[in-house]
């Protein structure tokens, strides 16, 4: 027998305001515990939450852009149930009302076609604090708690687990584009559920849904959801059935495993915060929401093939972060030779900044300065090695790259008779390449400017070089 | 000069004059309480010593006049428990709005809190944790609740004047019981920052005082916008000590037929009879008018106000302060520590505002109550299309014996009546002394306006006091 | 859990709320409960009188709408005070019974 899966993923997002949710703390992360707290997030008794606009606001922003379909009407309920992370032993979040219904996110499959996932919908509510668990007590940390919270719940419509990821980068990609989340799985500032179930490949009914949780990266989440689709066939094959629970990932096993803590039957006891009036978001805010939105991934993808004519893996190299994006287009503007670009930005800086362990968001180079560099090669005053070293120098010390050619005194040397000089050096000093060569062995020509290059520390023109130890050997 | 014995306003005037120190009049008021309180209760922990810096600006209006606080308003770093158990020695890190506001305004924050039902959770004030403020009238008498200890202490000479709040009449029913004025604003006048909610949509804080003049005059401290209340209404407050000097010649005074039924007093019948002719004398026209919805609000009051305090009440769990009974497992901690440190009534409102909102029931019981409480407010919308105000006994008896009531919590809700209209609609509301029984129990008379008219209640109320005697008369301690 | 929709208030349905509510309730208490919560409710039940089926609900009674704040830090609790009231504290951390996952 034949199964398919079916699969609906529950994203949650950290907003990236200053300030919680519902008071005034701020919300950064790493900091020692309970130091960003106040009578509110600690839902001390007599505090009262008052939303903060900008959570809001980046609320609309991911709505809007998920093609969703914006309530006009949204109030905040309380979900009632207790727990130690939950200082209120109520969360403030969206039941019945939630500020969003109904959109879609297009996502790339491998084969290259498009395939547009459903969101059911979207709300916001406040995160709960964190428990830190150790040999026989748990420890509280309330620092998260009341950071504003953004789920996102797909349809079931993600058919296998390369769907679920390819739906979580793209989702990630959108959240980053509008620059309202971090989206770091590993700061909690994303995480994300799965529920999935089998069902006889062609049926229209549902199998028995499984919750499945604790996924700590993109790869756990396509992980687990292939393992569960092994595990729940080899149950089905038996003729066995499967008990609807909520499943935990264990990636060191690669395995899922039901959570220990039963869940009982939930009863939230859902009813509007008498706290919070109404929200009425009306068709004006939408409109100016809406043009303040950047352009999406796709879009700006679909204009760069057309612009610039990049393609493929690059194409999605340079979509795939605004920052990216936004400095490309600002080093074209420059220098309109956006495929010398594209090569110096995903390689040289991208190490470098990997290196230097910071984003492009950080990035304190100036497009025209980083020209500047990417000139000096072109016109070969510099060599790639010494261009790259340039870049380091660059990165590091904020310097213009003329300044440091002149101090360092790194023009590349392009001067025959110097280059000679240098060759013939060389040739005497390794005598077993040169007879290498001679007798075919092409490489150690390679060799052999290598040499060269190194008693010149980079700076030599290794091209000409080239030629001019060509012409003195195969004479 | 007993000045203990005085009004805030008769204070002011005195200390134009001469000065007077806050100590001074702090140390009359422990002197009263020393040698009363032990038969009133209106105080609480009156044993222990409280360590505050005197931060007070004695400078402001107030001058220092002390005010007493409901111990469910947070008072920075003084105790504030609800009279609760589950609070026990709870110590807020913040001051409510209402005690900025009156610290700001050079009023001094009188170091005991008063006596209340636990939560807020009752009329007479029986369910407190320290036990139950007796009246000062009569001392085998409740003070009413839940704000009785605010009403006792202020009717004993024991305080100036007081905060207290009103959910479903605990300003105004413990007011009427112990013969002296208690105003209950709109909801949204005065920010519940601060206020330990019970329930969220008709909790209000007021004054409790000797005098209408006091009223007025700490309204105009206490109300206006906060930004920290989002249901806090941005609305310009008027100045209520103007509204004082008008008369009520013309004024259109309704009242509600639904109210003088079967279970209302006799006495207090009459004694309202002879204060609408009061107002009559006074030019008032007053006329029956219709609130077709009264018989129900006692039912939607107890459904909406219970599924709210449940909510609210969740996060007293032992967990970040109060009381906490030691246990390995978590589940057991919250069970115990909510089992024994709530009382009685606050066990039966959580359950049954549980109950009301537990799936399955939500609608046939919550939500219907939202719908019927819609009714309710459109009939006092209708009736002030008519009239100014609306004049009603505060309480269908006057006050009940202890122990009278409380084994029965549904005869208990019924006592809040006439009282519970006002939260639901929001509207504003007060009680003025209108007379006394003939075992010498206070009466109370209610006086209704339009949301946000605390002015015409005011006026109407100022009008009536200053043409009767009834609030010169002091118990006999 | 809740079936009926009538009033069943029996002993087991006041154990269910009970623990929903993480209340501890001596059997003694239990069986008062049931039996006054049942005469509040048939009480309340005084609702179902009423053709409300057109009715809007009034969760608020004031017509307020959008009530925002601007983002702006303000200063946090310093740690001292937020533990203060702690029954159990370590470092700077609220202490409970452990959890299992």
């Amino acid at each position: 027998m034949e199964y398919e899966a079916v699969i609906g993923l529950e994203v949650h997002v950290q907003l990236k305001t200053k300030t919680k949710a519902f008071c005034s703390c701020s919300t950064e992360f790493g900091n020692p515990a309970n130091t960003q707290t106040c009578p509110i997030c600690l839902g001390l008794p007599g505090s009262l939450p008052v939303l903060n606009k900008t959570a809001l606001e980046y609320a609309l922003k991911v709505c809007l852009s998920l093609n969703c379909k914006i309530q006009e009407y949204t109030k905040f309920d309380r979900k009632n149930y207790f727990y130690p992370d939950l200082p209120k032993n109520y969360q403030i979040s969206q039941y019945d009302l939630p500020l969003a219904l109904g959109g879609f996110l297009e996502i790339e499959l491998e084969t290259g076609d498009r395939k547009k996932i459903g969101i059911h919908r979207i709300h916001l509510e406040e995160d709960a604090g964190k428990l830190i668990h150790t040999q026989d007590k748990s420890l509280v940390d309330f620092n998260r708690c009341g950071i504003p919270l953004l789920e996102i719940v797909s349809e079931p419509e993600i058919a296998n687990p390369q769907e679920a990821y390819q739906y979580l980068i793209s989702l990630k990609e959108l959240l980053k584009y509008l620059d309202v989340s971090d989206c770091d799985m590993e700061k909690g500032s994303l995480r994300c559920d799965a529920n999935i179930s089998l069902r006889k490949k062609g049926s229209l009914s549902l199998g028995t849904k499984i919750e499945l949780k604790n996924m700590n990266s993109f790869k756990a989440v396509r992980d687990a959801l292939s393992y569960e689709i092994y595990r729940q066939k080899l149950v089905l094959q038996k003729r066995k059935r499967l008990s609807q629970e909520t499943r935990l990932w264990d990636p060191k096993k690669e395995k899922t495993f039901p959570m220990r803590r039963k869940e009982e039957a939930q009863d939230y006891r859902y009813f509007p915060d008498p706290d919070l009036p109404v929200f009425v978001i009306d068709k004006e805010k939408l409109k100016m929401l809406k043009a303040s939105l950047p352009e999406l991934p796709f879009e700006k993808k679909m204009r760069f093939l057309k612009e610039y004519g990049i393609t493929g893996s690059e194409l999605d190299f340079i979509v795939s972060e605004r920052q990216i994006a936004d400095y490309f287009e600002a080093c074209v503007k420059i220098y309109p030779k956006p495929k010398t670009i594209f090569n110096w930005i995903a390689g040289p800086l991208v190490s470098e900044l990997n290196e230097l362990k910071i984003s492009f968001r950080e990035l304190k180079l100036n497009p025209s300065d980083f020209i500047e560099l990417i000139r000096m090669f072109e016109d070969k005053k510099l060599s790639n090695i010494v261009a790259k070293e340039v870049l380091k120098e660059m990165l590091r010390t904020e310097k213009k790259a003329n300044q440091i050619v002149e101090e360092k005194g790194l023009l590349q040397i392009s001067d025959k008779d110097i280059l000679s000089k240098l060759a013939w050096e060389v040739i005497s000093e390794n005598p077993v390449a040169v007879s290498d060569y001679r007798s075919g062995k092409i490489n150690a020509l390679m060799f052999l400017v290598g040499q060269a290059m190194k008693k010149m520390k980079g700076k030599a023109d290794p091209k000409l070089l080239q030629v001019i130890l060509k012409e003195i050997l195969d004479k | 000069m007993e000045l203990n014995r005085l009004t805030a306003h008769q204070l002011l005037e005195l200390i134009k004059v001469n000065s007077i120190e806050s100590q001074e009049i702090i140390s009359f008021l422990e002197k009263r309480i020393k040698e009363i309180d032990n038969k009133l209760n209106a105080y609480v922990r009156k044993d222990r010593t409280v360590d505050v810096k005197s931060e007070e600006n004695t400078e402001g209006f107030l001058k220092g006049i002390p005010i007493s606080i409901k111990d469910n308003i947070c008072t920075k770093w003084l105790p504030t428990e609800c009279c609760s158990k589950i609070l026990e020695g709870f110590l807020p890190p913040y001051d409510a709005t209402v005690i900025e506001k009156l610290k700001s305004y050079g009023a001094k924050i009188f170091p005991l809190k008063t006596n209340m039902d636990e939560f807020a959770f009752g009329s007479s004030t029986e369910n407190s944790y320290f036990g139950p403020t007796h009246n000062p009238w009569n001392l085998e008498c409740v003070a009413g609740g839940s704000s009785g200890g605010s009403a006792a202490a202020v009717a004993s000479d024991e305080a100036i004047f007081a905060l207290g709040t009103d959910t479903g009449g605990s300003i105004r029913q413990p007011a009427s019981f112990c013969g002296v004025v208690g105003l209950k604003p709109t909801y949204g006048r005065v920010s519940r920052y601060g206020l330990i909610a019970f329930a969220s949509s008709l909790d209000v804080i007021g004054p409790i005082t000797k005098d209408v003049y006091d009223s007025a005059l700490l309204l105009n401290i206490i109300a206006g916008y906060d930004p920290r209340d989002s249901t806090s209404v941005n609305i310009e407050v008027p100045d209520y000590l103007k509204a004082l000097n008008l008369d009520i010649k013309g004024i259109k005074i309704g009242i509600p037929k639904e109210y003088f039924v079967e279970g209302l007093d006799k006495q207090v019948k009459e004694s309202l009879d002879e204060a609408i002719s009061v107002f009559k004398k006074l030019g008032a026209e007053c006329r029956e008018v219709y609130l077709p919805h009264t018989e129900y609000a006692v039912a939607v009051y107890y459904i909406i106000a219970t599924a709210e305090a449940s909510s609210n009440l969740a996060r007293f769990d032992g967990i970040q302060y109060g009381y906490r009974i030691k246990q390995k497992n978590l589940i057991s901690l919250y069970k115990k520590t909510r089992g024994q440190g709530f009382g009685q009534e606050a066990k039966r409102r959580i359950i049954l505002g549980t109950f009301t909102l537990a799936h399955g029931y939500y609608e046939a019981y919550y939500l219907r109550a939202l719908k019927v409480r819609t009714l309710i407010k459109n009939d006092f919308d209708e009736v002030f299309k008519e009239v100014d105000c609306l004049v009603t006994p505060t309480s269908p008896t006057p006050a009940f014996k202890i122990g009278e009531k409380i084994r029965d919590p549904l005869k208990m809700y019924l006592s809040d009546i006439f009282t519970i209209s006002a939260n639901l609609a929001g509207i504003p509301a007060i009680s003025i002394p209108c007379g006394f029984t003939k075992n010498n129990l206070p009466i109370g008379l209610q006086i209704l306006s339009s949301p946000f008219n605390e002015e015409m209640v005011l006026r109407v109320a100022y009008n009536f006091e200053q043409n009767t005697v009834w609030h010169k008369i002091k118990p006999k301690l | 859990m809740v079936k009926s929709k009538s009033n069943s208030i029996t002993i087991k349905t006041v154990n269910y709320i009970a623990n929903l509510a993480r209340i501890e309730l001596k059997e003694k208490e239990l069986k008062i409960f049931v039996k006054q919560l049942k005469k509040i409710i048939d009480y309340i039940n005084k609702l179902k009188e009423l053709d409300v089926s057109d009715i809007p609900p009034s969760s608020h009674i004031l017509k307020l709408k959008n009530v925002l704040r601007e983002d702006n830090l303000k200063e946090s609790l310093p740690i001292k005070e937020v533990l203060k009231n702690a029954p159990e504290k370590k470092e700077n951390f609220f202490v409970v019974p452990k959890i299992i996952e």
